[in-house]
């Protein structure tokens, strides 16, 4: 034993051989190596010893009667299956061709007689070395394809919570949407959410947080519900943005980050305000001109800058009925070539520029980039948004059984918003929860917002800030409107708006009357309500919009004081 | 991919320097280059000269980076970005954080 290599542990060790003789030296020889040992005499009896025993390890004899050792050898290794049952031939033969047919049979290595104790010895724990690796790979192997299982089986029920969440806006269901994203593009950090206001209006945001799979994910969940929670509730996109951010910056941590473009497309207003942190640019294209107007990335990613320093300051631009917003993610430009060169922005110009059907758009996008790399990367994600003429405003859904028992149906209450606040508070969602609270006012709190929001913006814009609605005729006035309007509010020092609220009860239910003042110099309400309605027209459109929404509308103190009234029946 | 950091000799400056791609697979090494120090040392020099790609997620590290520097206070230069380096630094608006050049 001594000579020998040392016995890692004992193995069932199959011989197979004709000659009772030679089967009784290696028997010998192998037990006083430690290992347990079964014996055949030819190989119809070594493979049913094996389909029965088990054995870790065979030595074969190549020639024998009834069935040769090849053959053996092949039906062993169709039991053995994916583990390593090391064969070793026993064989007297001397031609290559013969020792070469040992190892095409399935044998691992053969063992030439007459028998070396020391040689034999060796072979064995070599063989049993790769036996074990073998196993262990296999073992490692099966490990992985379960953890892997359980991993893509916990990402199907994640993803099924945030579809829930994600897509419980109006991103499948409004008309004028269209997009792209690989189906996990949630694991990839891509993030497309869109929502209709109270007035209308839509909100989007395509983000893309740092990171991928889980964590990604799971930063997406509380930006979702701030987006549709505010949303729905009539925030701007400022306010949404300053809770995005500062929900991000206290949960996510330092390294991780979500660049995101935010918009609000109006088709009231004839506009889109835009907020881009971190993002490639998306475009404005205008269908008359084909000119794209490039909405660039003016800020730091959501959930980097604290409360303070975040800038939520915004960009507008005028858009005409069918005029088209296109934005993308990162996924798209950074696609790589088999040299590693990047698709880039100046290759989407040029698919741009050869677009010809609209329509054709992503396919175009999709096609250079397959033509680009070959295979198409699983994190592209593409949104375009048309600007529709505005959808009916929503009837909300009664949200009590109660028939307005509860409801106050005789008050009254005024604020006055000064300069420091009206600089960066919008009161509107505020006010709107407060009219909400009257039921008969539910089912009108879409027309309801749009008004008040109207009446406001005019309040401050027009009243307060002294702005011309005039400028707004042409695209380059229209950004220079909404430069003067953030110029004049920062550095407004004085000036009021003052919100006064009427609910009373009448015979057949109710009125709410609604008085906005303002601070302004006022304006000649005969000649601005005898201009024509122009449809197209970028200016002057709040007025014909109030008249139509509300029951009575009344100018006042020169233009400075403007109320509408809203009506509404008892509830059955 | 290689991370090599260097103080100097007075110990108040240290130079972290990325060569090759700057993305997750340098995150330990980046930790490392500026974690190992005991003494902290008042500027940081990120030096990309030889960084030739780097993701969304280099960003984050530069953020760690900038906190474990003192956030608000800390004083971070990101020096010698090659052009497609700026081009990311420059969309992420990074410019607002770090001394850039």
């Amino acid at each position: 034993m001594s000579a020998l290599a040392p016995v890692l542990e004992a193995l069932t060790i199959l011989i197979a051989e004709d000659s009772a003789a030679d089967r009784l030296l290696l028997s010998t020889i192998i037990r006083r190596q430690g290992h347990r040992v079964l014996t055949a005499g030819n190989g119809v009896e070594a493979v049913e010893i094996f389909a029965h025993e088990r054995p870790q390890l065979v030595l074969m004899d190549a020639l024998m009667p009834v069935m040769d050792g090849f053959e053996a050898a092949r039906q062993i290794k169709q039991l053995a299956g994916e583990a390593l049952v090391p064969i070793i031939f026993l064989t007297s033969l001397r031609e290559s061709e013969a020792l070469a047919q040992c190892l095409d049979a399935g044998g691992d290595d053969f063992l030439p007689k007459p028998y070396n104790p020391l040689i034999l010895a060796a072979k064995i724990n070599a063989m049993d070395r790769l036996r074990r690796l073998q196993a262990t790979v296999l073992q490692q192997r099966d490990l992985i394809a379960r953890h892997h299982e359980h991993l893509l089986h916990e990402q199907r029920a994640a993803k099924a919570v945030f579809d829930k969440v994600a897509h419980s806006g109006c991103i499948n269901a409004a008309p004028n949407i269209r997009y792209l994203q690989s189906p996990y593009a949630l694991f990839n950090g891509d993030l497309l959410l869109a929502a209709y206001t109270p007035s209308g209006d839509m909100h989007v945001l395509l983000g893309d947080f740092t990171g991928h799979g889980l964590p990604a994910a799971i930063g997406a969940m509380p930006l979702a519900e701030v987006f549709y929670g505010m949303t729905a509730k009539g925030y701007g996109l400022t306010q949404t943005l300053r809770e995005m951010n500062a929900k991000l910056k206290r949960i996510l941590p330092v390294d991780m980050f979500c660049c995101a473009t935010l918009l609000c497309l109006s088709a009231q207003r004839r506009a889109v305000e835009v907020w881009n942190g971190g993002m490639p640019e998306g475009y404005v294209h205008e269908v008359a001109t084909g000119r794209r107007t490039p909405l660039i990335s003016r800020h730091l990613p959501l959930g980097v800058l604290s409360a303070e320093a975040f800038d939520d300051s915004t960009e507008v631009w005028p858009m005409a009925l069918g005029d088209r917003v296109f934005l993308l993610s990162d996924g798209v430009l950074d696609t790589a070539d088999a040299n590693d060169q990047l698709f880039g922005a100046a290759r989407l110009q040029q698919v741009f520029a050869a677009n010809r059907e609209p329509d054709r758009l992503f396919e175009d996008i999709e096609q250079a980039l397959a033509a680009f790399r070959g295979q198409a990367r699983d994190d592209v994600s593409m949104v375009e948004i048309t600007l529709l003429s505005a959808p009916p405003l929503r009837v909300a859904e009664p949200m009590y059984a109660d028939s307005g028992q509860s409801s106050p149906l005789d008050w009254s209450v005024s604020f006055e918003f000064r300069a420091q606040t009206l600089k960066n508070y919008n009161p509107l969602p505020y006010l709107l929860q407060l009219l909400l609270e009257v039921h008969g006012l539910r089912e009108q709190g879409g027309a309801l917002y749009s008004v008040m929001a109207e009446l406001y913006s005019n309040a401050l814009e027009h009243g307060v800030l002294g702005l011309d609605s005039a400028l707004k005729r042409d695209a380059q006035g229209f950004a220079q409107y909404y430069r003067q309007r953030n110029e004049r509010l920062a550095q407004l020092n004085s000036g009021y708006v003052r919100v006064h609220v009427q609910v009373a009860p009448t015979d057949q239910g109710g009125t709410m009357t609604l008085r906005v003042e303002d601070s302004g110099s006022g304006f000649d309400v005969d000649k601005e309500l005898a201009r024509p309605v122009d449809v197209d027209r970028l200016s002057g459109r709040g007025l014909s919009l109030v008249r139509q929404l509300s029951s009575a509308v009344s100018w006042s103190d020169g233009g400075r004081s403007v109320c509408v009234e809203f009506c509404w029946e008892a509830l059955a | 991919m290689s991370v090599e950091s260097e103080v100097s000799l007075d110990g108040k400056k240290l130079t972290i320097a990325i060569k090759g791609r700057f993305d997750f697979g340098s995150h330990q090494a980046f930790r490392d280059a500026y974690e190992r120090f005991y003494k902290v040392p008042e500027t940081y020099i990120v030096d990309l000269k030889e960084t030739t790609y780097m993701d969304s997620s280099a960003l984050g590290m530069l953020l760690l980076l900038r906190d474990h520097a003192g956030g608000e206070d800390a004083e971070v230069r990101v020096l010698n970005s090659n052009s497609d380096v700026r081009k990311i630094l420059a969309i992420s608006n990074f410019d607002k954080l770090f001394d850039i050049s």
